[in-house]
């Protein structure tokens, strides 16, 4: 369920938290979405968004992270 | 594109899917939860890279699926109403109620819009203040928040003739009620990462300890799901029951505050009836008292309707894992998208769609190519 | 809904199913071609239409000529890159451009809803004179309807063109055989896209323009230099994989294509992504599909990429034997699977 695409924040406007929103850009097309639930989100960051609301701020690390997983399990060899 | 195509790398798939094969040395039943990772797998063809020993069950993780005929019925009944501008998420359209679906409306003259968002509907309030607008509010805790910043929004700009219909169901409960019942064959989870994202893991920590089934959080692409699976299957292997997390690029334990805060101030749990499988306890929301006005049931006077479920309709086995769509009797003939006897064949993740429109043929699998493409 | 009752031969109306007629009935998918098949190819059955083709290809006094027709019906009027009118020009000329004809004049029958604004519909006027200057054709006849205030999308227009074919090829999918190269002109999914960003509000770093364009040059090119094309289509509504699928079904053949090799600008891909969509069956207007001989791919290949409105051109795919006229697609991640016709239109979805 819930579609959700990660979109880097390219603005933001707004003072009031559950009134801010921001301009996220999906590979060139942007759209604005409502950052009401991440209060810590920067310009520059990614964003997970979902149904115009940006739902997480996407962990790069944690993605770089991912992606080498199968680099590890390759390395250590398979025991199952 | 950032973030999505490194997870569709076709070489990384291959790799995930030979570690599974070594990993795998006993047949295992894994359910994938979310709709949108059925939707991933039957596109992409993941299934199709797994040892013969790994069975793959579709779950009900599929709000359009398992939202109840009589709510669809209260929806149709409601968006036929002149003074009604009627918003819905697009995949709520095709889903049939007891005898029609919201775009027969639209095409007997209801005005039916889809929206992309809640917050496009508080818009159309606000520009129409002489008509009711009336909000679909189907989904999981993903949709949860964004479903009551509508409503908080539309409080604190004061319109009046805003309300919504709302039908949210919870992953736990239902997780627990397939678990629970007699003919369960599942003995692993993926869990679906964006409703994690929202409520954090924590919840799953009791039912992978009461039930003794590894659970792992997975995000949406092919390689996030084949790594969901390797880890699941590593667990099942190796005799462990944990919550583990594959998306943790979006999901942290704690999930994320702001967003709990938001459904907690708006709804509250409800008991509700899923769509093929019954009423579950303490599965859905409602809105809480301090908004109860924006509550369409009510402001239209539809809270009483119910309605029996068709018995040509095994959308609810197939939602348990107990039936994979082509064993249905009605599959391909009586049941096709142009024709759905439920949900699960119109919604675009609905298992008895995904199956219909990517695999629909009498030939037998391709076998893996040799080479890389 | 009901479950599909049997086709009763004494009921009246071919299509019992549906007692109105849906949206989904226009969208290029299933619907709308059970609604060709059931009720209108039986009513009116000739060997022209059993051909299938977007134009019927005429040989009266053995003059071959091509012939078309078709109807405008686009909301917004006005959209990025263009508007109904350059629209309703270049489908039409596309029409014919695809049974290989060289596009001569065409026919416009205007339905305009009373309180359309004047300025609106000089504007699509002369949209469509740049259109026809540009594609070659004169506008020779016409006609103009008005319908009451809200019985009509603010104007409608139905066009017929008639083209001169010179060639000698049958240029339909009964021509096409296993084994042929499948040449896509171009990038995917810019029309669809640019139509629904203004409808869904999405605004744009660089706009997302209509790929709208008349495309009877660059099919002249293809022709003039001898190579023996089998068939062409343009892609319209239900996209790419709708016009495989179309062929395929006509010809008796399959169709297997590589996803990978399918170009999807990046802008276009995001907002498919954010909306649900598969780019596969979005809307086009300015690209076509090119069946031929696969020795004769490379030569289309370098004739079509000279061409700005073919600089996209790619293979993308063959014909193979297989009769069950099912189109195939190796996906991203290295595994094939059916790509079937959609039953309607897409439409957006959270899920």
């Amino acid at each position: 369920m819930c579609l959700a695409v990660p979109g880097r924040l390219l603005s933001i406007a707004g003072d009031d938290p559950l009134a801010r929103t921001g301009k996220v850009s999906f590979g060139g097309i942007s759209k604005e979405v409502s950052l009401a639930c991440v209060p810590e989100a920067k310009v520059g960051d990614y964003v997970i968004v979902h149904a115009g609301l940006a739902i997480s701020v996407l962990d790069e690390e944690e993605a770089a992270r991912t992606l080498e997983y199968l680099q590890q399990i390759q390395e250590l060899g398979e025991s199952g | 594109m950032k973030f999505i195509d490194e997870y569709r790398d076709a070489g990384a798939a291959r790799r995930y899917a030979e570690a599974i094969a070594r990993a795998t040395t006993r047949p295992w039943t894994i359910m994938e939860v979310c709709g949108g990772q059925t939707h991933a797998i039957i596109k992409f063809g993941v299934d199709d890279l797994l040892p013969p020993a790994l069975t793959l069950v579709h779950g009900p993780g599929c709000p359009v699926c398992v939202t109840p005929v009589e709510m669809l019925d209260k929806a149709i009944e409601i968006a036929s109403r002149p003074e009604v501008i009627f918003c819905s998420f697009g995949d709520m359209l095709r889903v049939p109620g007891s005898s029609r679906d919201l775009l027969a409306v639209k095409a007997t003259g209801g005005d039916v819009r889809i929206v992309y968002s809640p917050l496009d509907a508080v818009k159309i309030a606000r520009a129409h203040p002489d008509r009711q607008v009336v909000f679909f509010a189907v989904g999981f805790e993903t949709t949860a928040p964004a479903n009551a910043l509508a409503v908080v929004q539309a409080g604190r700009q004061g319109l009046a003739n805003f309300s919504v219909l709302v039908s949210h169901v919870l992953v736990p409960p239902a997780m627990e009620a397939i678990l629970a019942s007699p003919g369960n064959r599942v003995q692993g989870f993926l869990a679906a990462g964006h409703v994690c994202t929202v409520m954090g893991t924590a919840e799953y920590e009791p039912i992978a300890k009461r039930y003794r089934v590894p659970i792992v959080v997975t995000g949406f692409e092919p390689v996030d799901i084949l790594q969901g699976l390797y880890l699941c299957v590593r667990q099942l292997e190796e005799g462990r029951a944990e919550v583990e997390n594959q998306y943790a690029r979006s999901v942290r334990r704690e999930g994320n505050p702001a967003a709990v805060q938001l459904i907690r101030r708006v709804f509250r749990v409800c008991p509700r009836k899923w769509r093929g499988i019954g009423e579950i306890p303490q599965s859905g929301l409602t809105l809480a008292e301090e908004y109860a006005a924006f509550d369409a049931e009510h402001r239209f006077g539809v809270a009483d309707r119910t309605t029996e479920e068709s018995p040509d309709c095994r959308s609810g086995l197939v939602l348990q894992g107990v039936m994979k769509p082509p064993e249905c009797p009605a599959f391909g003939t009586r049941c096709t998208p142009e024709h759905p006897l439920g949900a699960t064949m119109v919604s675009s993740e609905g298992a008895c769609a995904a199956y219909y429109r990517y695999r629909r043929s009498a030939q037998p699998h391709e076998p893996l190519p040799a080479t890389e493409p | 809904m009901e479950a599909t009752p049997d086709f009763s031969l004494s009921c009246p109306i071919p299509i019992d199913d549906y007692p109105h007629v849906l949206l989904a009935h226009g969208g290029g998918g299933t619907l709308m071609h059970q609604l060709i098949e059931r009720m209108f190819l039986p009513a009116f059955r000739n060997p022209f239409l059993e051909a299938r083709h977007d134009g019927a290809v005429l040989a009266p006094d053995g003059v071959r000529l091509a012939f078309t027709t078709d109807a405008y019906v686009v909301r917004p009027l006005c959209f990025p890159g263009g508007d109904i009118g350059s629209l309703a020009v270049n489908g039409t000329v596309n029409d014919l451009a695809m049974c290989g004809a060289r596009p001569l004049y065409l026919s416009a029958a205007f339905i305009l809803e009373e309180g359309l604004a004047m300025e609106t519909l000089w504007r699509i006027v002369q949209s469509m004179r740049r259109a026809a200057d540009a594609a070659g054709v004169q506008l020779v006849t016409g006609d103009t309807k008005v319908v009451d205030r809200g019985k009509g999308d603010g104007i409608f227009i139905t066009t017929a063109g008639i083209g001169l074919i010179s060639h000698h090829l049958t240029i339909a999918p009964a021509s096409v055989r296993p084994g042929d190269a499948i040449l896509l002109s171009g990038d995917i999914g810019r029309h669809g896209i640019a139509i629904m960003a203004v409808r869904e509000g999405l605004e744009f770093e660089a706009r997302i323009e209509s790929d709208c364009a008349p495309l009877a040059d660059l099919v002249g090119s293809l022709l003039r230099a001898g190579l023996e094309v089998h068939c062409l289509r343009d892609l319209t509504r239900g996209g790419l994989a709708s016009a495989l699928n179309e062929i395929a079904g006509a010809a008796h053949l399959g169709v297997s294509i590589d996803e990978g090799s399918i170009p999807v600008r990046e802008d276009v891909r995001g907002a498919c992504e954010i909306l649900g969509f598969d780019p596969l069956y979005v809307a086009n207007e300015g690209r076509f599909v090119c069946i031929l001989p696969t020795g004769d791919a490379e030569r289309a290949l370098r004739i079509m990429r000279a061409d700005p409105l073919g600089a996209g051109a790619c293979l993308i795919g063959r014909v193979t034997e297989d009769a069950s006229g099912l189109v195939t697609m190796r996906s991203r991640i290295g595994v094939s699977r059916v790509l079937d016709m959609l039953s309607g239109e897409q439409l957006p979805r959270i899920c």
